[in-house]
């Protein structure tokens, strides 16, 4: 048995490596046609002074780190991205709390809910409309005159509530609508998780007479952890590239006073003067910061992986 | 199992099939491109640009020169051309950004831009540079075709050589429109002359402002209302030799006065072109007037005033909403709002129909009495303006006034000694920054503070002052 299994190991990679890389090939091709080299020149681009004003063209000139040294000393930078990590996590937070909840009912087998397959569509429908769609609709909706406005005023509310010129509101209309967008998609992932763990668990600890709660935080939480944790490093890195639906509800200006401004709002503001130089330093910026964390979020990841099989 | 693996069949396909057609396209419009050029000759012109030249192209940020064209000069234009309207809204320099590209590509392009349209805020970016054509030397027109066109429409668009690159329909000086209902009500009149005696400077405006409040009524709709009255009057230019900011003391009244008026329920804090503030010159609004131009009254103040607009079948008449119940006066201040300018484009392959526009839309006396007979627009031409003036022309939509008398007056006062080629992105900036100022969201330090880093994102030669 041995030595059969040794032969067939062999001839599988002798004739099947090359085809596999041949396979890889175009992944490869198109990432660093429009990945790599797009990345390169943005490093590039972020040492040069080069921007339009009308329809003068200035530069590009060599400046060295000028543009990252007005990045850092005008002091906007950690401004955004406070308000970044913020939006993100008014969303996040009662996200996975509400994803938890409907995907430990959902696989719950003594519940046996009824149509399942209903609601699963209908919590995913939000995430099938285009952000900018979807902001639309909310900015109309919350305007000052409408129709959520009219709603309250024949409450009896005297003078219509300006969401959008309040911090907190809409601070809290862009997290209700990322809310929306991505609880359906969190909770498919969640039930999946928790479809994998071995229902021989839940029954044992029934019959060691555990109480739903206990099984939540003891057993089926500590299992989908690795899961939970997929779901934590995808949702920050699309919570830092977070642009759509703040540039749409506020119109590009991060209102009010700057406070729902996130860091892609800031790039896109630079490239609206074509300032290819400014705009490449805080892309730079960004890209680090993002590496950073994934990589922090991955180690722990991989470590507790590690931990687990040992 | 086996549904889903004819599904992902299905779908593997599709996508590789979206791909092909991609790429085949892609393929196919660059072979248009090559062969098209050979067989060019065969149409039988010399222009070596295929059929651009069979093509109008016009970009605006608007509709509103486009029911000009088709009004007055459409049935003029050859039958072998085609109007390509490439329209680009103005907000955020959206228009601006999409014609300067288009305006830099313009040598190369198949398709050419013959005309394109300005605004005040910004003529002299286009004025000042090689893409707009001398309407004189380059275009043809005449001093003879010219000499009836108000003078400053003129200076505007002459750049620092002496050559003027553009042409206008239309002057706009300012003016403020009043609901007569509410000025009866509250003023015990509703003549143009009486209450523009009771609003002819900012003290008497701000105490008509408070006797407005006592009866119920707004005295303006938003915070940006009476900016332009206050913009136009400033000292200084936006941008001063050395590319530094100047915020002038003018524009710091403006702010002080809305922030009064805002923390006293003067107004009804709304924006410009917002539907709350579209909603105040409806039927039902309980604003006193807005500080409007020329334009104003016959693009935008007119169709909002409907309770059923024309769309719905409404009629343009007295009885439809405030039809009938506004009229204008020249306000506490004089100022101007606007205005489009016609330039042609550098490369134009249409230089003789581009000529027969300008003159047909802007120098002819008839034309331009027509289309302020029509549409109540004040157009650019002393001559016919005069003539009306003084004619018993009135309009129903103003409850019989003759406004045109009102702008003869006030038209040959405009200035615009003052105007940059920033002034479109830095006024919106203003008012934005301030807007948070206004909502209570910001102290007047750090609105200003936030006006400098927006005005220098978007403009980063410029430096804020030291």
């Amino acid at each position: 048995m041995p030595g059969l299994s040794h032969g067939v190991k062999k001839r599988k990679s002798v004739s099947y490596a090359k085809w596999g890389y041949f396979f890889i090939a175009p992944f490869f091709l198109v990432f660093a046609v429009f990945s790599l080299v797009p990345l390169l020149s943005t490093f590039y681009n972020s040492f040069f002074e080069n921007y339009m004003v009308g329809l003068l063209h200035i530069g590009p000139k060599f400046v060295g780190l000028e543009n990252y040294k007005t990045i850092f000393l005008n002091g906007d930078m950690p401004k955004y991205m406070g308000n970044t990590v913020i939006l993100w996590l008014m969303c996040f937070i009662p996200q996975v709390v509400f994803s938890l909840l409907l995907a430990a009912w959902f696989t719950n087998a003594s519940l046996r809910i009824k149509g399942q397959g209903f609601f699963k569509t209908v919590i995913y429908l939000p995430n099938l409309i285009m952000a900018t769609a979807f902001s639309m609709l909310f900015y109309a909706m919350f305007s000052d005159s409408g129709p959520v406005n009219s709603i309250l005023m024949s409450m009896g509310m005297e003078n219509p509530y300006r969401f959008l010129a309040n911090i907190g509101s809409t601070r809290g209309l862009i997290a209700l609508m990322n809310f929306l967008m991505w609880f359906g998609n969190t909770t498919i992932l969640l039930m999946a998780a928790m479809l994998g763990v071995d229902p021989g668990l839940f029954e044992a600890a029934e019959i060691d007479g555990a109480t739903s709660s206990q099984i939540f935080f003891k057993i089926t939480l500590p299992l989908i952890k690795p899961i939970l944790t997929y779901v934590f490093i995808t949702s920050m890195i699309g919570g830092l590239q977070m642009f759509d639906v703040p540039q749409i509800l506020t119109n590009g200006n991060g209102n009010p006073s700057r406070s729902s401004m996130t860091l892609v709002m800031y790039l896109n503001k630079h490239l609206f003067s074509k300032n290819y130089g400014l705009g490449g330093a805080v892309s730079v910026i960004l890209f680090f910061l993002c590496a950073a964390l994934s990589a922090l979020v991955y180690r722990s990841l991989t470590g507790r992986m590690e931990r687990g099989q040992a | 199992m086996k549904r889903s693996i004819k599904l992902k069949r299905v779908l593997a396909f599709t996508v590789a099939a979206a791909l092909a057609v991609g790429t085949f396209t892609g393929c196919g419009g660059g072979k248009t491109v090559s062969s098209s050029q050979p067989a060019s000759p065969a149409s039988g012109t010399e222009a070596a640009s295929g059929s651009s030249d069979k093509v109008l192209r016009i970009y605006c940020w608007n509709e509103e020169f486009q029911s000009r064209f088709k009004d007055y000069y459409a049935s003029k234009l050859p039958k072998d051309i085609t109007v390509d309207w490439v329209i680009t809204p103005n907000e955020n320099n959206a228009y601006q950004n999409k014609l300067d590209q288009d305006l830099l590509n313009q040598e190369s392009a198949e398709k050419k831009i013959d005309i394109f349209l300005v605004e005040a805020d910004y003529a002299l970016k286009y004025v000042d540079s090689d893409y707009t054509l001398d309407v004189k030397k380059d275009v043809g027109l005449t001093d003879e075709d010219l000499k009836e066109q108000y003078e400053y429409t003129k200076q505007i668009v002459t750049d620092s050589k002496g050559r003027q690159k553009g042409v206008s329909w239309q002057a706009t000086p300012g003016l403020f429109a009043y609901r007569r209902s509410i000025a009866k009500n509250v003023l015990g009149t509703d003549d143009p002359e009486k209450v523009q005696e009771a609003i002819s400077n900012w003290d008497k405006f701000n105490s008509v402002a408070v006797k407005m409040h006592q009866k119920g009524y707004k005295m303006l709709s938003g915070y940006d209302d009476a900016y332009r009255a206050f913009s136009n009057n400033v000292s200084a230019p936006w941008v001063d030799k050395n590319d530094t900011i100047v915020v002038d003391k003018n524009l710091m009244k403006w702010v002080d006065q809305t922030k009064e008026y805002t923390s006293l329920g003067y107004n009804n804090k709304t924006s410009l072109w917002d539907d709350g503030w579209a909603a105040d010159q409806g039927p039902n609004g309980k604003v006193f007037g807005f500080f409007y131009s020329t334009w104003g009254i016959n693009f935008t103040l007119l169709g909002n005033s409907l309770a059923k607009s024309v769309a719905d079948g409404g009629k343009e008449e007295v009885g439809n909403g405030a039809y009938g119940d506004y009229a204008v006066c020249e306000g506490p201040q004089n100022y101007y709002w606007g205005g489009s300018w016609i330039c042609a484009a550098k490369g134009t392959d249409n230089i003789d129909l581009v000529r027969d526009v300008m003159k047909t839309l802007t120098c002819d006396k008839e034309t331009m009495k027509k289309i302020t007979q029509d549409t109540e627009d004040y157009t650019n031409n002393q001559a016919a303006m005069n003539e009306l003036a003084n004619s018993n022309y009135k309009s129903a939509f103003l409850g019989g006034q003759n406004h045109i008398k009102l702008f003869a007056k006030t038209a040959p006062k405009i200035k615009m000694d003052n105007i940059s080629k920033y002034d479109q992105g830095l006024n919106e900036e203003f008012q934005k920054a301030f807007k948070d100022y206004f909502d209570g969201n910001t102290s007047k330090e750090k609105a200003l503070e936030n006006f400098y880093t927006a005005a220098i994102e978007k403009y980063p030669n410029l430096k804020r002052p030291s």
